[in-house]
């Protein structure tokens, strides 16, 4: 072999070694000024042994109070044996005011700025079904003549199409019906957000600015502790609440008594009385996404 | 590569039993952490308690406190001494006392739920004459209002606050009169909080802004 040409073979294998070095260690220019190293090594949560979860949880409690000044309390609540949560919505007591975007709001550490709420209402005209034509902005009194409201946020759907885009599984289903987010573990890849026809998830294009006076402090490491930049997010059904068997925050909010929350599976709970008597829906049902939030109007 | 015997090969640094080993420990460490599952709701232990409102018991009256909230009389306070005398036939016949009420209840008249009897506590009927206290006004609600009351009982009008979960704790339900004013029930319009500031939609004034310009 001439010399040229063993020449060129070493520059061109040596060019393409440093490319492919410079590629697998192309995950550590993501390592970001904020993360720590424990952080960027921290494995799925599902992976997490009980030592090292309750780690975790002390590290987020500890960088929040070094970040707000705050001393909050973040848990890992197991689903309940015998449980699986339902929602329901009476779309005729339902005013529009937003109060349960409100309680959203604060309750899950949302975005100031923004107002993030995982709930949207619609304002629809009297007689039309078209969610695309419904309207989020209103701004005057409700309710308004020849309109009604539909609030919507996350239908937990059984056949979720979001878990089922999410390329690292970052996002799953859990035994009580709750799709939740593991926020260390997603890429911000957003399918999941295009994924969802419900419009039900947020990504956090900044880190959510939240006064520290305002802070909650009953966090879920699953839920609603105050999520990093560039993470999608979603509701839960409140479940750091609800898995200690507190109603959800826009539940309470409701000034009207619109909404139904409960167990599936207790034959005598409001949300099973409701599936039986009420004439119920679910969003876009053609879809096959199986929903677990029900709408009614009464009757 | 050529296919030979494997002796006089020099020893791998993994033997293949040992390959076995790291590959069986991967797959494990990966496998999903069987998850705890928190045990089942136990049997119920808290109570639904309904609010009482201040309403029952008592009316506002003109004067107002230090914070600005008006002072609120209880009904016994001049109802205990004082004979009510008859019903004036609409609301304008009340100069003296309850003077501005609003009555906007169908065809409803103030004997068609109120009782006068010459001292004590001011009460209700039912329209079997059943006299009722202020406090039990739901009863008299709920033998017009039947469906709405059913839903009630079923938790699926008039919300709550607490635990869906009543062996961990009690729950609070409104009454009827917390949101509807008895005299005049129908829910009264108010504004939205909160408007959602998508990064995509211009807000409300933006577009009054631009319809305007």
């Amino acid at each position: 072999m001439d010399k040229t040409k063993r020449r060129t073979l070493k520059v061109l294998g040596g060019t393409l070694g440093a490319t492919a070095f410079a590629y697998a260690l192309e995950p550590l220019t993501a390592w970001t000024k904020e993360q720590s190293l424990d952080e960027f090594l921290q494995r799925h949560y599902k992976e997490l042994s009980k030592s090292e979860l309750e780690a975790v949880l002390r590290r987020i409690e500890q960088k929040t109070r070094e970040t707000y000044g705050v001393d909050v309390h973040v848990t890992d609540l197991h689903p309940q044996e015998g449980v699986e949560f339902g929602y329901a919505l009476n779309l005729s007591v339902c005013i529009g005011c937003r109060k349960c975007a409100e309680a959203c709001h604060k309750e899950n550490n949302h975005d100031r700025a923004t107002n993030n709420s995982y709930i949207r209402v619609l304002e629809m005209d009297q007689g039309t079904f078209d969610l695309e034509k419904g309207t989020t902005t209103y701004d005057h009194a409700v309710p308004a003549p020849g309109k009604y409201y539909l609030p919507v946020q996350c239908q937990q759907c059984d056949n979720a199409p979001c878990v089922k885009v999410c390329p690292v599984q970052a996002t799953w289903k859990e035994r009580d019906g709750i799709v939740v987010v593991d926020y260390n573990w997603c890429i911000g890849c957003r399918y999941c957000e295009a994924a969802c026809p419900y419009h039900a998830r947020r990504f956090n294009w900044q880190k959510p600015q939240v006064p520290a006076a305002e802070l909650n402090p009953d966090q879920g490491y699953l839920s609603n502790r105050v999520r990093p930049q560039g993470v999608v997010e979603k509701c839960t059904f409140c479940l750091h609440r609800t898995r200690a068997g507190r109603l959800p925050a826009c539940l309470e909010a409701c000034p009207t008594g619109a909404r139904v929350f409960g167990n599936l599976l207790d034959p005598d709970s409001e949300i099973r009385w409701v599936l039986a008597n009420k004439r119920v829906f679910v969003l876009k049902e053609e879809l096959g996404t199986r929903p677990r939030f029900f709408y009614f109007f009464d009757t | 590569m050529r296919h030979g015997p494997c002796e006089g090969r020099p020893v791998p640094f993994l033997q293949r039993s040992d390959l076995c080993l790291v590959v069986c420990g991967s797959l494990l460490s990966c496998a999903d952490r069987p998850r705890e599952v928190a045990p089942a709701p136990g049997p119920q232990q808290g109570a639904t308690t309904v609010h009482e409102p201040e309403k029952l018991v008592s009316v506002e009256s003109a004067h107002l406190d230090s914070l600005g909230k008006p002072v609120r009389v209880r009904c016994a306070t001049c109802h205990a001494i004082r004979d009510a005398g008859v019903f004036p036939e609409s609301t304008d016949g009340l100069r003296e006392f309850h003077a501005g009420l609003v009555v906007k209840h169908g065809p409803l008249s103030c004997g068609s739920c109120h009782v006068l009897l010459s001292g004590g506590e001011p009460t209700l009927h039912l329209s079997d004459g059943t006299h009722l206290m202020t406090q039990d006004t739901m009863r008299l609600c709920a033998q017009c209002h039947g469906p709405k009351f059913r839903d009630y009982s079923h938790g699926t009008h008039g919300g709550m606050t607490g635990y869906w979960d009543l062996s961990k704790g009690s729950r609070t339900r409104n009454h009827c009169v917390d949101c509807h004013d008895p005299h005049s029930p129908a829910f009264a319009p108010s504004r939205p909080v909160l408007p959602p500031r998508d990064r995509f939609l211009p807000s409300a004034h933006e577009r009054s802004e631009r319809s305007h310009g």
